[in-house]
Parts: structure tokens; C-alpha cells; sequence
């Protein structure tokens, strides 16, 4: 009476159902099912296609030069005291969660700050946090072109005899073919991130 | 009667100390901390968590770090990340305060050297009872790496 899988007809079914569960696994999503991100699905947005800015070698950089990576791109400036060290730290913290496939992760931070953001500070900056992370500047003129791109906001407040800058403070990131895919918001965890760059890393 | 007297000698003592403590503000800070800067970096920021006996403001902070210190508080709109100057933190009697990443912080402005881990800074910090009393309270902050993440990884929500 026990049919079990010792049943060569049981047995078939067993391993043609483990079969294609296992398939759908590996190969995620493309079952016919869509994807699901933590961060807002941008794909085929028509903003946000490249940008033109300085690393602080003073080389200039597009998004070509980071195919075959997923790009993380953050615009804030170095006299922020919190959501921009937070968002490199996420950065960061999202980069070992990948594990090998960390290696494959482009983090770039454009700084909303022309005035006072040297190329210097950036660098030490952004290297504080992973030195494979990569700041990005442009002149005043340049950086209001790249932020126009990207729909992020940016404007200069007086504190005191200083300032401090309002603004933008998503993520976006680009799958590896160079394609803006996601908004990730700043209250989301760097696991919620890394979930979603280890997506787009699996599905090309 | 001498037991009587040292009794209630103890008791007025004590009933006289209580009563001066809800008269003025009395603040506790704990969990101090600055971030860290890297070389040439102008700004950085403090926090900590504050706790008032009974209702008080924290109406200033100054430091031998540099002569602009500000409080400030972090808000976001939308996805828009706005800083403010903020006169004043209400410290609610009982309630703890928290000057965090994502709140209010102390900011320390032009800066004229790197903030570097390991070191101390020193602050006064000054709050205000409901009767307009003030008091200053003396505080060495630790400086923790620039990296400091605000929440640990698993606390995603």
C-alpha cells in the first residue's frame, strides 16, 4: 500500500517536480513571473541615462566606464553630519553582505557641494568608508545639468556664518548593462539594498 | 527625643533636597559621541541621549573644538533631506531625548583641524528649567570613525 517513491512512476514525478522547482530557482524570476525590489522599479525611466563628472584624479568619468557592475550612485556633500555618512556606511555594510560579489558593485557619491567639496576631501571621503568607493564632482554649471538628470534637488541654506545643503537623498542604481533600474529610498536597510543589487547582478 | 530630632532632621533634609531638585532643570547626557572627519573636512556632528528630571530646553552647546556650534535638527521631506538650526530641544520631564543620525544633532562648524577617532572633545552644554534657570553641564565626547552606521544591518523594517 505505500506507494512512496519507490514506485517508479512516483519517483519520476518526484524528480521532474524537483526538477523545475529548482529551475525556477536558479533562473529567479524569468519563469514569467516580474520582479520584485525593495527599492521603486525605475526600469525604462527616461531620466537619469549618464552623467559627465571629474573623479578626483580630475579624469573624467561616464557610466560606461562601470559596465558590468551595478551602480550605486548617492549625491550628497562632506560637511553632512548624517544622512550622507549613513548612506556611505549602508554603502559599505552592503558591499560585504555581497560577498564575492561585492567586487561587482560600483559605489559612486556626487558631490552636491562645488564650493567646498575639493577633490582631496572627496577622495579621503568616500575612501573612509571602502576605498573602492568613487566620488564624483563637477562645476556648478556641470553639477546642475547631472542633477536635472536625476531629478535630484539641491539648494544651498545659510547656518550661521556657514551653510548646509538640502537634498535629494535616494539612491539609484544601474543594473550592469548601464540601465537605470531602481529608487532606493534613505530609510531603507542595507540588507533591503543588497537584496536588490544581488537581483540585478543574477538577472542579465 | 534625640531620635526624634535626628529623624526628623534626616526627613526635612531630605525633603528639602528633593524639593530644590524639581526646581531646577536636572539633565543627564549619556552615549555622547562625534563623528569623525577626514583631513580638510570643515563640519562634522555630535550626538547623544538627554534625559531632564523635570521639563527643560537644551538651548546651546559650545565647544573648545571650534567657536560654531549649532544645534540642529534633520528632517526629511519626501525623499528631500532638509537641516535646520533649531533654538531649542524640548526635554520633557522623564523623557529620554535621543540626538541621533536621522534627528537632531550638535553641529560643529569650520573646523580648522581633523576630528579624529580615538580623541576627546569637550563640550559645555547648557539647558533651561520651566522657571528659566540654567544649568551648564561639562561633557567629554568620544570620537567614533566616520563610518558609524546609524542602525545595525538587521534592523531593516
Amino acid at each position: 500500500m505505500n506507494q512512496g517513491i519507490s514506485n517508479p512512476a512516483s519517483r519520476r514525478a518526484f524528480v521532474l517536480a524537483g526538477a523545475t522547482i529548482a529551475l525556477g530557482l536558479v533562473s529567479g524570476c524569468s519563469l514569467g513571473g516580474s520582479v520584485s525590489f525593495n527599492g521603486t522599479d525605475i526600469t525604462g525611466a527616461d531620466f537619469g541615462r549618464d552623467f559627465r563628472l571629474k573623479d578626483p584624479s580630475g579624469q573624467e568619468r561616464t557610466l560606461a566606464d562601470f559596465k558590468d557592475k551595478v551602480v550605486l550612485i548617492f549625491f550628497g556633500f562632506t560637511q553632512c553630519p548624517d544622512v550622507c555618512p549613513t548612506a556611505l556606511a549602508r554603502a559599505a555594510e552592503v558591499k560585504t553582505l555581497l560577498g564575492p560579489d561585492g567586487d561587482r558593485l560600483q559605489v559612486l557619491f556626487v558631490s552636491v557641494d562645488p564650493e567646498r567639496d575639493t577633490p582631496e576631501v572627496l577622495n579621503a571621503y568616500t575612501a573612509a568608508f571602502d576605498p573602492t568607493f568613487l566620488a564624483l564632482y563637477g562645476d556648478a554649471d556641470r553639477l546642475a545639468e547631472t542633477a536635472k538628470e536625476f531629478k535630484v534637488i539641491y539648494q544651498k541654506v545659510p547656518t550661521g556664518d556657514s551653510y548646509t545643503i538640502d537634498h535629494t537623498s535616494v539612491t539609484y542604481a544601474f543594473d550592469t548593462e548601464g540601465k537605470l533600474r531602481l529608487k532606493l529610498s534613505h530609510s531603507q536597510s542595507a540588507i533591503e539594498y543588497a537584496a536588490d543589487v544581488r537581483k540585478l547582478l543574477h538577472s542579465a | 527625643m534625640k531620635q526624634f530630632i535626628r529623624t526628623f532632621t534626616a526627613a526635612a533634609v531630605l525633603a528639602l533636597s528633593a524639593g530644590s531638585a524639581f526646581a531646577q532643570a536636572n539633565v543627564s547626557v549619556k552615549d555622547a559621541w562625534v563623528r569623525a572627519t577626514v583631513p580638510q573636512q570643515k563640519a562634522t556632528g555630535a550626538f547623544m541621549q538627554l534625559q531632564a528630571a523635570s521639563d527643560s530646553k537644551f538651548v546651546s552647546a559650545s565647544s573648545p573644538l571650534t567657536p560654531t556650534v549649532e544645534v540642529h535638527e534633520m528632517a526629511m521631506q519626501g525623499d528631500v533631506m532638509r537641516m535646520r538650526q533649531v533654538p531649542a530641544v524640548e526635554l520633557p520631564a522623564g523623557k529620554q531625548v535621543e540626538l541621533k543620525p536621522g534627528g537632531y544633532h550638535i553641529m560643529l562648524l569650520n573646523l580648522k583641524a581633523q576630528v579624529k577617532e580615538g580623541d576627546t572633545v569637550p563640550f559645555t552644554l547648557v539647558f533651561e528649567g520651566k522657571d528659566g534657570k540654567r544649568e551648564t553641564v561639562d561633557i567629554k565626547a568620544p570620537v567614533k570613525a566616520l563610518t558609524t552606521a546609524a542602525k545595525p544591518a538587521h534592523a531593516g523594517h
